[in-house]
């Protein structure tokens, strides 16, 4: 039934590791992930893959005997033949290349409803000779379907072992066969025979192998079966050069590259039909009958019904964006509060001074910066955990890809999008729910354009003190402000997705599973939640606290003696009600317009004046690094009428309104207002936003790149509508 | 008859008979399990007429007309 390779090579056994390295591979929606969680328990770890954006899960499992083997996640693929970052990892993580580390052993995932296609992948693993354990999982959902763990082995020609993470049945079982394959021979298995072109094919390009991918270098024992596996590979894999810089071109040896295109055919359709008419003859008859579907059959014809699905869809949709406003608000406020009455607290035991400024505005003010984010990020990945177990994502996909697709999007990032109406940072987090890498950064590309409830209170505060006309008007235009930033976003994919390299649509299928519906697993997607919320913190959160402090620092430093009001001028006109008030204010102007920050604000005046804004907007446009909301209370700061001016404060937005410039004309018409809010609107004035783009991408590419475009971006527009409006009269 | 998979009324029953495109494409598609002789079925079209709905040993997928159209198949 089963044979080794034709080669039949000499037992290989290495003795087992002192600390074994295993890995566990499947296709997507196997239940890859419970079992890991379930055989790793808390040890588990979420990072990512070194330099990108893919995610790497790490833990340890406990064999027979006490010996802990380290156990490795992989992503979820349907191949080893390497197209995508998430394939080329698998193949690394399985064979043991590009640094990877050569598995003891490999456990791979065969969803019970599915054994002949999650099959496919263990018969790419058995050829590349890796020592193969099967995980059989769903099989309480295959109900009476699913094949018998024995006569599944049999045919396989490797240990299969039937688990139920939920009730962790069969976890002990598992870890037994781990044991033993460990100890066992290394011997590829191959369950089909080449013929004699393709055999001809694979004995040159296996001798065009480097030394570091054969066999005797990865296993210690050279065993050609394998090395004809990484042949096949190779054959099906690497293309000829097309000259250029391809980004899908894989980094191989140039003698490999030559010896596979030295012919033309590459003969690689021939491993795929033969792999499958093996599977399709020896699985089918241990499937005592098709796994039943009827109850997400059920669930379908309504969910993607046209109309009522639709209106489901758009339910779900309402209830996830409300939530991410309004549950979280109250809970943001609180920590806001929270923060505010600590430094208060300690400026109550410290006194005035530059420790206490320090302390309460830049280290408690930092840290109040970063665990704001916390609910939002909470409650979003509480709801994708929740609709991605369930089987909803997908569906998600599958209703909304005829209009994501039109800007080249993936149907996925339709949540991330919506979700960026809230705060782009869990948004951009939440793009990890992409496959693709490619899909994965044009969403996060775009989504900083969309409104972001931190754009609301400067929109609010310019259109209140700058904009005039009635109620109307003013929410029209608001209104406006968010049409706006969907079209830019739109359209910002569809051109990058058109002329920037990594991020042109490659031609893959998009070809989604949609899985059968399933409860999800409240303890899955809380350790999920808390994992996502536990990596912000640690990786994202040290860089915007840092960020914090050092933008603190740039509008503190250097302090200044106190200087009576006169030279502040203009700025403390509206603010002379309260003498002593006002000095204290009008001192505060004075700090921050010749703090390092200030200094910047008149040092970028030149750049910004073309599109209407003075050296004032420049530090607050400075300020609003930190978070854009800030905006507000700096203009406060520059105005002197105090830093709790919030957007709805009467004496900052006659301020504004009164503002005259040097040659007495007002300093803010309602074209600098528009002007302003379009440059809120595109600019990238976040740095949450690039920390978390850095963290997500694994490097600086992709948020210097982020930033350098939208301000590119946002100062071209702003230059157009403001002096554009003054040419049509409107200055 | 061959005719492409985007091009079946919805719900009749037919099989894969060849599959084109670049090589990259036909090779996921195969290796999903797509391969000549399988039984393909068109089960829905999503809202906005766009992707399809396909069932495939067992499983469904969401596959986009475009690509439909690149599957070439079979009466069954």
């Amino acid at each position: 039934m089963t044979h080794a390779s034709c080669h039949d090579p000499a037992p290989v056994r290495d003795p087992v590791p002192a600390r074994p390295h295993l890995v566990l591979a499947g296709n997507p929606n196997v239940g890859k992930t419970t079992l890991f969680n379930a055989l790793t328990g808390s040890s588990a770890k979420v990072s990512n893959y070194p330099g990108i954006t893919v995610e790497a899960a790490s833990g340890e499992l406990t064999l027979p005997g006490g010996r802990i083997a380290e156990l490795h996640d992989l992503p979820g693929t349907y191949s080893t033949n390497a197209r995508s970052a998430e394939e080329q990892i698998a193949l690394d993580a399985v064979v043991g290349l590009d640094g990877a580390p050569t598995p003891d052993a490999v456990i791979v995932c065969i969803d019970a409803t599915q054994v002949a296609r999650a099959a496919y992948l263990l018969l790419q693993c058995q050829e590349l000779g890796a020592r193969c354990v099967v995980a059989l999982t769903m099989v309480d959902e295959a109900a009476g379907a699913a094949p018998s763990a024995r006569a599944l082995a049999a045919v396989l020609g490797c240990e299969v072992v039937a688990v139920t993470a939920r009730t962790r049945h069969g976890l002990d079982e598992l870890r037994a066969a781990v044991d033993r394959v460990l100890r066992s021979e290394r011997r590829p298995l191959w369950h089909w025979q080449p013929g004699p072109a393709l055999r001809a094919r694979l004995d040159a390009v296996r001798e065009a192998l480097p030394a570091s991918w054969r066999s005797a270098t990865r296993y210690g024992a050279p065993l050609p079966a394998a090395d004809d596996a990484l042949a096949l590979w190779a054959l099906t894999c690497i293309e000829p050069r097309t000259g250029g810089a391809d980004d899908d071109e894989l980094e191989v040896p140039d003698a490999l590259r030559a010896a596979v295109v030295a012919e033309p055919a590459p003969r690689d359709d021939e491993a795929v039909l033969a792999r499958w008419a093996w599977l399709d003859r020896e699985i089918p008859p241990l499937i005592q009958k098709p796994p039943d579907r009827s109850r997400t059959e059920r669930i379908d014809r309504i969910l993607l019904h046209r109309v009522v699905g639709f209106a489901a869809f758009l339910g779900v949709m309402t209830v996830l964006f409300m939530s991410l406003f309004w549950w979280a608000a109250p809970v943001m406020d609180a920590i806001d509060q929270g923060f505010k009455w600590t430094g208060d607290q300690l400026h109550g035991v410290l006194g005035d001074g530059v420790l206490t400024d320090f302390l309460v505005q830049g280290v408690i003010g930092g840290v109040g910066a970063v665990m704001v984010f916390l609910p939002q990020i909470l409650l979003l990945f509480l709801f994708l955990g929740f609709l991605e177990d369930c089987g909803y994502l997908a569906r998600v996909a599958y209703l909304m890809d005829r209009i994501m697709r039109s800007m080249n999007l993936h149907g996925r990032a339709f949540v991330p999008m919506l979700s960026g109406f809230a705060c782009a940072v869990p948004a951009i987090m939440a793009t990890r729910t992409m496959e693709r890498r490619r899909d994965r950064i044009l969403t996060m590309m775009v989504v900083p354009l969309m409104t972001c409830s931190a754009r609301l209170p400067v929109y609010t505060l310019v259109i209140g003190a700058l904009i005039p006309g009635s109620r109307w008007v003013q929410g029209l235009l608001m209104v406006g402000m968010y049409l706006f930033s969907v079209v830019t976003a739109l359209i910002a994919a569809w051109v990058m997705s058109k002329t920037v390299k990594p991020l042109k649509a490659k031609r893959l299928p998009f070809v989604i599973e949609l899985p059968p519906y399933r409860f999800p697993r409240l303890g899955g997607v809380l350790r999920m939640m808390w994992g996502k919320s536990s990596m912000f913190l640690r990786e994202a959160g040290t860089v915007i606290l840092a960020c914090s402090i050092a933008l603190w620092a740039l509008l503190y430093f250097p302090r200044s003696e106190p200087t009576p009001a006169p030279d502040a001028g203009a700025l403390v006109t509206q603010a002379a009600r309260d003498d002593a008030q006002a000095t204290a204010l009008a001192d505060q102007a004075h700090q921050l317009e010749h703090s390092y920050g200030g200094r910047l604000g008149h040092a970028i005046e030149p750049a910004i004046s073309p599109l209407g804004f003075d050296w004032k907007i420049g530090v607050g446009i400075i300020g609003a690094f930190a978070a854009r909301e800030v905006f507000v209370s700096t203009l406060g700061i520059v105005y002197a009428v105090g830093t709790d001016a919030d957007s709805h404060s009467e004496p900052l937005r006659v301020a504004l309104r009164d503002a005259r410039d040097a040659g007495g004309k007002r300093a803010y018409p309602p074209l600098v207002g528009l002007s302003l809010m379009i440059f809120f609107a595109l600019a990238c004035q976040c740095m949450s936003t690039l920390a978390v783009v850095r963290r997500e991408t694994g490097g600086l590419r992709w948020p210097v790149f982020l930033f350098a475009y939208m301000t590119v971006l946002a100062w071209i527009t702003s230059f157009c509508v403001y002096q554009g409006g003054r040419l049509l009269g409107f200055g | 008859m061959v005719s492409t998979l985007a091009e079946t009324p919805l719900g009749r029953a037919v099989k894969v008979h060849a599959v084109d495109g670049s090589r990259a494409f036909r090779r996921r598609l195969l290796e999903m399990g797509l391969v000549p002789g399988t039984p393909v079925r068109i089960v829905t079209v999503a809202p906005l007429g766009d992707p399809l709905r396909i069932e495939v040993r067992g499983g469904q997928w969401s596959i986009r007309r475009a690509e439909a159209a690149q599957i070439q198949v079979l009466a069954r």
